[in-house]
C-alpha cells in the first residue's frame, strides 16, 4: 500500500484506521437510523399492515392512520416542482454557459447560487405572505377562467393556498441546485466536441441538442434527482403554504399535506403510543421512498450511459 | 518544522482542555439549584417570565423546554426532567399508574376568530351547535338562516365560510373540540375530541400565528385561536352562547368566572375541564394547563426547590399573568393545590413540601 519511508508506515496505517473509522461510522449512523424508525413504525405496522399505505384515513381520535394522503401530496408536490423546476434550469444554464457574455453570467451565476443558501423558512414565509395573496387574486382566477370553472384541476375556492403554491414555492427552491449543476455539467463539456459540431455546420441550437446535452446526459439527470431529492423531504416551507389537510383531492388549489409537513405537524403532541407509531411509520416510507429514488437513478444512468455513450 | 508544529498545537490543544475543564469544576462548585421542566407550549411565555423573576429574587435557575404536552409527558414519565407540563389534564387512573400528581397552573381560553368585511370584534354571535355545523360543513355560507338567526339585524355576507384550523397537534384543538364534543352530538360521532383531529373541512395553519395568517388572508374565514394571541393582534373575535344562555364575549373576566363556577373540590386528580361551565358570565372555551410531578421524589431538596417555585408563582406570580393575557388560578384553588403538596408528595415517605 505504502511505498514511503518506513517512517512513514506508521503515519499511513493510522490515517488507514481513523478514514475507515469515519467511513464506517457513516454506514453505522445509516443503519441505526433505519433501525430505530422501523422499530418505532413495528406498532403501526403490525396493526394496519401494507394497508398503512393504502389507506386514506388519518384519525387520532379513533387511532386509525394511513399514509395515502401524504404519500399523494408529496410526489404531487414535487412532480409539480420538478415540471417548473427543470425546463427552467435547463435554460438558465444553457443561457450561462453558451449565450450570455462573461460579464453576465457571472454575476447571474453567483445569484443562481446564494438561491440556494436562502434558509427554507423564509422561501414559506414568503409563500404565505407575499406569493399566496398574489397566487389568489392573480394567477388562480386567471387559471380557472383558462381551465373552466368545472374543471377538477382547478376546483375550489381561490385562497393561494395548497398543492399549486407549494408545488411553485419548492420549484424556487429546486431550481438553484439544479442550474447550478446543470451549468457545471455544460461547462465540462470539452469545447473541441462543440467545436467539431459547428464544423460540420451545425447551428448552436443543433449542437446544444444533439452534442453539449447528450455528452452530459449523465450529469443532467443527476442533476434532475438532486432537486427531486430536495423537494421530497422539504418540510418548513411547504408546511407553510400548502394547507396541511389529510385529504385526498384531484384539485391543484386544494390544501394537501405531505409526508414531511406531517410529521413536523405532528409529532410534539402525538402522545398516544399508536399516533406515535404511526408518525415513525410515515418517517419510514418516507425513508424507503427516497431509497428507491436513488435505486432507479442509478439504473437509469447505467442505462442512458450505455444507450447514448454520455462522456461525463 | 512540521514535528515542532504538531508539538505546540498539542500543547496548545491539552493546555485548553485542562483549563476548560478546571473552569467547568469551578463553575460546578458555584452552580446555583436548577429545575427542568418541559413539555406544553401554550404557558411557555408565562413560564419563562415568571422563572426569570424567580431567579433575580433567588437565584434559582428554571429551565423549561415547550416541546409540547405528549413530549412533557413522556419526558416526565421517564424522569428526566423534575416536572412536566401539559395542556389537558391525566386521568386518575393514568396519573396513578406512573405515579404522578397534577395540578393546574395557569388558565386561559381558546377564541372564536372572523375574517368578515364590515363586522367588528364581537359583532357576530355564535352558538355552540352552529359553531359545530359550520366546522362540520354542514354550514356552508355566512349568511345561511342558522347563522342569521342569531344575529337579527347584522348584516351577514353572503360568502362561503372558510374554515381554519390547527394543523398541529395542540392543547388549543383539544379545547376547541373538546368544547364542540360537549355541545354537538353530531360532533362526537363523526369527529371528536384530541390535540389533532380527522377535520371534515378546511385547512390547517401551524400554530396560533398561522391559523391568524390564513383567517386573515381569506375572505370569510374563520378559526379559532388562544386569547392571548387574539388580543395582542387585535383579531375579530366572536361572541359565544354559554351554558346559561347567555352570550358572552371573551374577557379574563369571562375566563376567571368559568374557572369560579367549577367544583375543584370533588375532582380526583385536578382533573377538571373548564369548557361548557355554568355561570352567566362564563366563557364556554376555557381551560387550565397542568403540571405534572413524581409522587415519590428520590432527591427532597431538589423537589422542596420545584414546589417552593410553584408556590411563589402562585402568591406573586398574578400581575405577570395577567399582563401575558393569561388568567391566574383563583385563591382558592390554590389552596387545594397546596394541601395536595403536603399530602402527596415525599421522598422516602416524608412530605417534601409544608
Amino acid at each position: 500500500m505504502s511505498q514511503a519511508r518506513p517512517a512513514g508506515r506508521w503515519g499511513d496505517r493510522l490515517f488507514g484506521a481513523l478514514s475507515f473509522g469515519c467511513a464506517a461510522l457513516a454506514l453505522l449512523l445509516m443503519a441505526g437510523l433505519f433501525f430505530e424508525i422501523a422499530s418505532g413504525s413495528a406498532q403501526a405496522l403490525s396493526r394496519f399492515g401494507l394497508g398503512f399505505v393504502s389507506s386514506s384515513a388519518w384519525d387520532p381520535v379513533r387511532q386509525d392512520f394511513g399514509a395515502l394522503s401524504s404519500i399523494f401530496g408529496t410526489l404531487v408536490s414535487t412532480f409539480i416542482a420538478l415540471l417548473f423546476a427543470v425546463p427552467l434550469s435547463l435554460v438558465i444554464a444553457l443561457f450561462l454557459v453558451e449565450l450570455a457574455p462573461p460579464f453576465i453570467s457571472r454575476p447571474v451565476g453567483l445569484a443562481i447560487e446564494l438561491l440556494a443558501a436562502i434558509p427554507s423558512i423564509i422561501y414559506g414565509m414568503w409563500g404565505l405572505f407575499v406569493f399566496a395573496p398574489w397566487l389568489s387574486e392573480h394567477l388562480q382566477p386567471f387559471l380557472q377562467e383558462l381551465f373552466g370553472e368545472e374543471c377538477f384541476l382547478v376546483a375550489g375556492p381561490p385562497i393561494g393556498i395548497g398543492m399549486l403554491p407549494a408545488g411553485i414555492i419548492l420549484a424556487f427552491m429546486v431550481l438553484p441546485y439544479t442550474s447550478s449543476v446543470m451549468r457545471d455539467v455544460f461547462q465540462m463539456v470539452p469545447p473541441v466536441v462543440k467545436e467539431a459540431a459547428h464544423g460540420m455546420g451545425s447551428t448552436t441550437w443543433e449542437a446544444t441538442r444533439r452534442v453539449t446535452m447528450r455528452y452530459g446526459i449523465q450529469g443532467l439527470v443527476g442533476a434532475i434527482f438532486l432537486g427531486l431529492g430536495r423537494a421530497v423531504g422539504e418540510t418548513m416551507a411547504v408546511t407553510f403554504v400548502i394547507g396541511n389537510e389529510h385529504r385526498l383531492s384531484g384539485s391543484l388549489f386544494a390544501p394537501g399535506n405531505t409526508i414531511a409537513s406531517t410529521l413536523a405537524n405532528e409529532f410534539n403532541e402525538a402522545s398516544e403510543p399508536m399516533y406515535r407509531s404511526s408518525l415513525f411509520a410515515l418517517g419510514l416510507t418516507l425513508l424507503v421512498m427516497t431509497l428507491l429514488i436513488q435505486v432507479a437513478t442509478h439504473l437509469w444512468l447505467r442505462r442512458i450511459q450505455r444507450k447514448m455513450g454520455a462522456g461525463l | 518544522m512540521n514535528a515542532k508544529l504538531s508539538t505546540k498545537v498539542a500543547l496548545i490543544l491539552c493546555l485548553t482542555i485542562a483549563g476548560g475543564w478546571l473552569g467547568a469544576g469551578d463553575a460546578l462548585a458555584a452552580d446555583p439549584v436548577r429545575i427542568d421542566g418541559a413539555g406544553a407550549s401554550f404557558p411557555y411565555p408565562i413560564y419563562a417570565r415568571w422563572a426569570d423573576e424567580y431567579h433575580k429574587q433567588t437565584g434559582v435557575q428554571l429551565n423549561y423546554q415547550s416541546i409540547g404536552s405528549g413530549g412533557g409527558i413522556q419526558q416526565i414519565k421517564a424522569k428526566t426532567v423534575d416536572f412536566g407540563a401539559s395542556d389537558a389534564p391525566l386521568k386518575k387512573e393514568e396519573l396513578d399508574q406512573a405515579g404522578l400528581v397534577q395540578w393546574p397552573m395557569i388558565m386561559g381560553g381558546v377564541v372564536v376568530v372572523v375574517n368578515l368585511p364590515g363586522i367588528g370584534a364581537n359583532q357576530l354571535q355564535l352558538d355552540g351547535a352552529t359553531l359545530a355545523d359550520i366546522f362540520l360543513g354542514k354550514i356552508k355560507k355566512w349568511n345561511d338562516p342558522a347563522i342569521a338567526n342569531l344575529n337579527p339585524g347584522q348584516k351577514l355576507p353572503a360568502l362561503p365560510i372558510s374554515v381554519v384550523h390547527r394543523a398541529d397537534g395542540s392543547g388549543t384543538t383539544w379545547l376547541f373540540t373538546n368544547y364542540l364534543d360537549k355541545v354537538s352530538a353530531d360532533w362526537r360521532a363523526k369527529v371528536g375530541c384530541n390535540k389533532e383531529v380527522s377535520w371534515p373541512v378546511g385547512m390547517g395553519g401551524k400554530g396560533n400565528e398561522g391559523v391568524t395568517a390564513y383567517t386573515q388572508k381569506v375572505k370569510g374565514g374563520i378559526g379559532y385561536v388562544e386569547y392571548a394571541y387574539a388580543v395582542q393582534n387585535k383579531l375579530a373575535t366572536a361572541k359565544l352562547k354559554n351554558r346559561a344562555g347567555v352570550f358572552v364575549s371573551p374577557t379574563m373576566e369571562a375566563f376567571q368566572e368559568a374557572s369560579a363556577s367549577a367544583d375543584w373540590q370533588n375532582a380526583p386528580g385536578f382533573y377538571m375541564v373548564l369548557t361548557d361551565q355554568p355561570g352567566e358570565k362564563s366563557w364556554p372555551i376555557t381551560g387550565a394547563s397542568f403540571i405534572l410531578m413524581h409522587r415519590e421524589q428520590a432527591n427532597a431538596a431538589k423537589a422542596r426547590e420545584v414546589l417552593k417555585f410553584f408556590d411563589w408563582c402562585f402568591a406573586n406570580g398574578e400581575a405577570a399573568a395577567k399582563k401575558l393575557d393569561y388568567v391566574p388560578m383563583p385563591k382558592s384553588v390554590s389552596e387545594l393545590v397546596r394541601t395536595m403538596w403536603r399530602a402527596d408528595v415525599r421522598a422516602s415517605g416524608t412530605p417534601v413540601f409544608n
